[in-house]
């Protein structure tokens, strides 16, 4: 028995046969710098690229620390395990076939097939054709910047990790563990390439006459659609599947709040989110030298700021009480819609987008929870943040940003072309992307519940996941009586005054040697 | 005078509540306990080791009625705290020698009597 794992040492012999020929990547960029002849260029782009994606990896301590904050504290621990588990299993399954899928060539395909799996058969390097330059023609949508291709794949890699973050919000405090390995190893290889792919990865949707029609290629600059809503059409799939929390809905049928146990934790998400977001968009130029990075970070922040206050607003409106979630969740959800549209609006746009989805976002909230339990708000901050913020760019998308990213209407948005082109392309590619995420996310989890089923059982909830899936409390401290915790302080203190009993305790907590 | 001591699970509460306030009950307090009974403990797993808790977490529910109420009330508790499960708690009945009304210093079974005059609201 304990020897069994013994078996894994020929698979890994396999699959090293198989991977290793070609696992040893083009490293023409360093033959070229050892030569002394690396444009320095490609040495500035790639650190920009590195420390937005590293910034971007971050948020998934914002996603953590957020649901912790929303979650009770019996469920606080799993939260953990959780983000490190999902984040493991996209770093694999998007080394494997997920950045080939999503990113490989060629143009306007249906799924992205021209190198890449197991990030082997990159291609060329850079092809000069009529005294222009491509990087990295295998990965056409990204052929514009010469970061080297290692910087790009983890940009990427760093999004689709966002995305399969997303989707846990609305599953909370009543999920399997194990559903969380089998539907991130299904979403990172092929649902979030796909769909990311035909936004954002050079797919049909993003460039456009699709099918012999005359639809304009649709516009997400880093992922309102591509990786906010799939991620929270994944959210509604699982959700609908799993149903409320125990308790959440009472004999009346109406909504009951349930608590999570630290709005500090949940600022501190939310904050954690609001600088990721700072590589996220900003960082989707893959270029610090064309100088568009800093506009893209301003124009970002404006629209959280315009969120926050606006379904502070709200919320005041509709409950007379300073909502601390609702000015979270005003925030995510700006932060969300301008996502799409950062890279193709004027300043001047950006507070209105971000205050739009502030309101949508506290609105959502309020209908959402009366029909099903979304602990965190993840379907209005991710997904109607996600449609509006796409829908946005059909309506204020500047023609001279339009041109220069080279997708869509040349002409831009509503205000400025006076005609719905981009709108459509904008409704129609998102209802897509929608459809496909939402049809594919349903069918797995359909055949998990099926299968190894979706919930634990009802004892198990009550309990709380910390305890009956990973066998430990988050925070055992408040679970043990502390005469029962070893080494814990004596059941009599010390009568000799506080002080005394303060020494007393510092003595007996290991912690505190 | 009784007092009922009943130590219960915690989702039993809200059923019981409900309907002891229905039945003009509305007099009641809760403590969070923590014991052991028959039913096992708790072992926790950190990081390779292990560690027992016996006692486990269950709402002690303490109600104060007269004579002619115990029997309601005891059957309130068991119809709804009962899963036939190990673990589903007790209910202790005791005598009570007296009950004091702190406000207006009213002694005796009277001091058990809802209000039935409208309460104004006391802010929280």
């Amino acid at each position: 028995m304990k020897w069994r794992f013994l078996a894994a040492i020929p698979l890994a012999l396999l699959f090293l046969a198989i991977v290793a020929p070609g696992a040893f990547a083009d490293s023409t960029d360093l033959k070229l710098s050892i030569a002394g002849k690396l444009d320095p260029s490609v040495g500035i782009n790639t650190i920009w690229v590195i420390v937005a994606g590293a910034l971007v990896m971050f948020m998934q301590a914002g996603f953590a620390f957020l649901e912790i904050g929303f979650s009770r504290a019996k469920n606080a621990g799993t939260v953990v395990a959780k983000i490190l588990t999902n984040f493991s299993i996209a770093a694999i399954g998007w080394w494997a076939v997920g950045f080939a899928f999503a990113f490989g060539g060629p143009l306007g395909s249906f799924i992205g097939h021209d190198g890449g799996f197991f990030f082997t058969h990159l291609g060329a390097n850079s092809v000069t054709a009529g005294g222009l330059t491509t990087f990295h023609p295998s990965f056409p949508v990204m052929a514009l910047s010469d970061a080297t291709i290692e910087s790009k794949w983890f940009f990427q890699f760093v999004f689709c990790a966002v995305s399969l973050a997303i989707v846990w919000g609305t599953t909370l405090e009543r999920i399997k563990f194990g559903v969380y390995i089998i539907y991130a190893i299904v979403f990172s290889t092929v649902i979030y390439p796909i769909g990311a792919h035909w936004v954002f990865g050079g797919g049909f949707l993003q460039n456009g006459h699709w099918l012999g029609t005359s639809i304009a290629g649709m516009q997400d600059f880093a992922g309102s659609t591509a990786v906010h809503l799939i991620g929270a059409s994944g959210a509604l799939a699982a959700l609908l599947l799993l149903g409320p929390r125990k308790g959440k809905y009472g004999p009346d049928g109406k909504p009951r709040a349930i608590p999570g146990h630290s709005m500090p934790l949940f600022g501190l998400g939310v904050l954690i989110l609001w600088l990721g977001w700072f590589g996220f968009n900003p960082g989707s130029t893959l270029n610090a030298l064309d100088g568009r990075f800093a506009e893209i970070l301003f124009i970002t922040n404006l629209s959280g700021a315009a969120g926050v206050l606006a379904a502070l607003a709200t919320a005041y409106l509709k409950t007379k009480a300073i909502d601390i979630g609702m000015a979270g969740n005003g925030a995510i959800a700006a932060l969300v819609a301008i996502t799409a549209p950062s890279g193709y609006v004027e300043v001047w746009a950006a507070p209105i987008i971000g205050a739009v989805a502030g309101v949508i976002v506290v609105l959502g909230v309020y209908a959402i929870d009366k029909l099903i339990d979304d602990p965190v708000g993840a379907l209005s901050a991710h997904g109607l943040a996600g449609i509006w913020g796409t829908i946005s760019c059909g309506i204020f998308t500047a023609p001279r940003l339009a041109q220069y990213n080279a997708f869509g209407d040349p002409q831009g948005g509503l205000v400025y072309s006076g005609h719905f082109t981009q709108l459509a392309a904008q409704t129609i590619g998102l209802t897509i992307a929608f459809l496909f995420v939402f049809s594919m996310s349903f069918g797995t989890f359909w055949i998990i519940k099926k299968t190894y089923g979706l919930r634990v059982s009802e004892a198990e909830e009550d309990a709380g996941l910390d305890i009956s899936e990973h066998g430990m409390y988050g925070y055992p401290e408040q679970f043990i009586p502390q005469p029962e915790y070893p080494g814990g302080p004596p059941v009599h203190p010390a009568p000799s005054g506080a002080a005394a009993t303060a020494t007393t305790m510092a003595a007996h907590d290991p912690t505190r040697a | 005078m009784k007092k009922i001591e009943a130590f219960i699970r915690h989702e039993a509460f809200e059923p019981i509540r409900t309907e002891l306030l229905e039945r003009g009950f509305p007099s009641l307090s809760i403590l969070e306990a923590k014991g052991s009974g028959r039913q096992k403990g708790i072992v926790e797993q950190y990081r390779g080791s292990t560690l027992t808790v016996n006692v486990r977490p269950k709402l002690k529910v303490e109600i104060v009625v007269e004579d002619k109420d115990k029997s309601l009330v005891v059957e309130t508790i068991l119809k709804h705290a009962r899963t036939g499960e190990v673990g589903d708690g007790k209910i202790f009945v005791l005598p009570v020698e007296e009950a004091i009304r702190i406000r207006t210093g009213e002694k005796g079974e009277e001091v058990l009597d809802p209000h039935t005059e409208t309460e104004t609201e006391i802010p929280a």
